[in-house]
């Protein structure tokens, strides 16, 4: 096959898996601790704080762009931020980037490891505090181990959701190479330009990596029921 | 029983007037460059008030409507932000060649929110910002006419790395009206009425015309209101909104 597409293909896809690895581990670290207070929590609250998460699963990106773009803005608090290092705004910057993602993709992260905290249920920790296992040594010999499964999900589904992001990119990027201009916007601006062929490379590249991970989840939710049965 | 026949021939009168009117009314739906939202707007509403027929208006990036009318998208008409895709679709054989012409002419202005940055050709030159806000180059005239004159003004290479792209121009100005980039390059169109801040008017020595075309398409050349309104578009109705919204007029596109 002899396909003369342009060098600078390789360079939104550098920039959008290293967007997806970042915003992924961010998540990992924040929406542990979510989930596991949404599980363990008897706050009447909890499930406001659970629809808050949720959020950006309903929401069009374009509506969370824009508030993103106000907020990252020189009146918003990323504004505020970002004159602690002399810039006006967190917009058209990478971190700008991976605070939208963070929050367009924590859904995707906090629900399975929710759902694998929930599935555990509290005999196992009981079964530790009787053993006077302190609650920090519990969590991580008992409940991490045992809702392994569910932290696998989030990050496959935290990360490919990541890398197939669109609208906030678009609202808050600014389309800069190498920089803001990840996979989808390059993806979209080949096609506004009828760049064919990269458009179709870019794209054929999205769906079988799509079909990968879906095709991972299922694996993954087998073999739990397998060793669940 | 008279009481009855009177009733039902009021009912019928009323019904008459009410879609008499529309009865003959067609509708059209018209891709519209978006530096063009407000006076499509206005002429739209002129034109149904005057015709009966209804327009149903898509705002979005030039290029973006070129590939969807390329893949049959169901556009009577493009208002395209520039010469060139109207003249593609008639090369390719999707537009009417005889219905090609210049509604408007577009005006490069460099905005800014804040009223003391933007001083003329000198701002540029003096570089004392951190953001300026461009449509995208490939896909929206006046992202283009913002990167020739920045080339026409030898300033391109200083200032490209804080250039920050909006998909349309819409966006380019979104850009600066949010504060994120302290001024950008927009259309003078935008900024009508009354928009603040300060402003310079990009001298057209610095940029090729923009010269925005209209294209009925051929899959609707039998459409009443699309042609009726290409025709509306050229009355000195409709070239007075143009005007007021700052493009300047091709003399010859007149009826």
């Amino acid at each position: 096959m002899n396909l003369h597409v342009s060098a600078d293909i390789w360079q939104p896809i550098r920039l959008t898996l290293e967007l997806a690895a970042i915003t992924t581990v961010i998540l990992m670290i924040v929406g542990t601790p979510i989930a596991w207070w949404l599980v363990r929590s008897r706050a009447w609250w909890k499930e406001a704080v659970a629809a808050l998460v949720a959020i950006p699963l309903v929401l069009p990106p374009t509506v969370l762009g824009f508030y993103l773009l106000v907020a990252l803005g020189p009146s918003g608090p990323g504004g505020a931020l970002a004159s602690l290092w002399g810039a006006r705004t967190l917009a058209f910057t990478f971190p700008g980037l991976v605070i939208g993602s963070v929050l367009f993709s924590m859904p995707f992260v906090v629900q399975p490891i929710r759902n694998a905290f929930e599935a555990m249920g509290e005999k196992p920790l009981e079964a530790a505090a009787t053993l006077r296992a302190s609650p920090w040594r519990a969590f991580w010999t008992i409940a991490v181990p045992l809702a392994s499964p569910g932290f696998l999900t989030g990050a496959i589904l935290g990360f490919a959701h990541t890398v197939g992001e669109f609208g906030v990119v678009l609202m808050i990027g600014g389309n800069i190479p190498g920089k803001t201009k990840v996979l989808s916007v390059a993806i979209f601006d080949y096609v506004e330009t009828s760049q064919w062929t990269e458009a179709s490379v870019l794209a054929l590249g999205m769906v079988v990596f799509s079909f990968c991970v879906i095709l991972a989840m299922m694996l993954i939710e087998k073999k739990m029921s397998r060793t669940a049965s | 029983m008279r009481s009855m026949r009177f009733v039902t021939a009021v009912l019928c009168a009323a019904a008459t007037l009410l879609t008499g009117a529309n009865a003959f009314a067609a509708s059209a739906n018209v891709a519209v460059a978006a530096n063009f939202t407000e006076p499509a707007k206005e002429i739209a509403g002129l034109f149904k008030a005057k015709t009966g027929h209804e327009l149903v208006l898509s705002f979005g990036a030039s290029g973006q409507f070129y590939t969807q009318i390329k893949e049959n998208a169901p556009f009577a008409i493009l208002l395209s932000a520039d010469d060139e895709r109207p003249k593609k679709l008639v090369d390719d054989g999707l537009g009417v060649a005889e219905s090609r012409f210049t509604y408007a002419i577009g005006k490069l202005v460099l905005w800014s929110k804040d009223p003391n940055i933007v001083k003329g050709e000198e701002t540029l030159k003096a570089n004392a910002f951190n953001k300026l806000s461009i449509a995208n180059p490939a896909a929206a005239p006046y992202g283009a006419a913002a990167v020739e004159t920045l080339k026409a003004l030898k300033l391109y290479e200083t200032i490209q790395p804080k250039i920050v792209q909006g998909n349309t121009i819409s966006q380019a100005f979104q850009f600066v009206d949010t504060g994120n980039a302290e001024l950008g390059f927009v259309a003078l169109s935008q900024l009508m009425p009354n928009a603040g801040g300060s402003r310079w008017l990009v001298p057209q020595s610095l940029y090729s015309e923009i010269r925005q075309d209209a294209v009925l398409l051929k899959a609707s050349a039998g459409n009443e209101a699309a042609t009726a309104f290409l025709t509306f578009l050229r009355s000195p109705e409709a070239r007075a909104v143009i005007e007021k919204f700052g493009y300047a007029l091709d003399p010859k596109s007149g009826t």
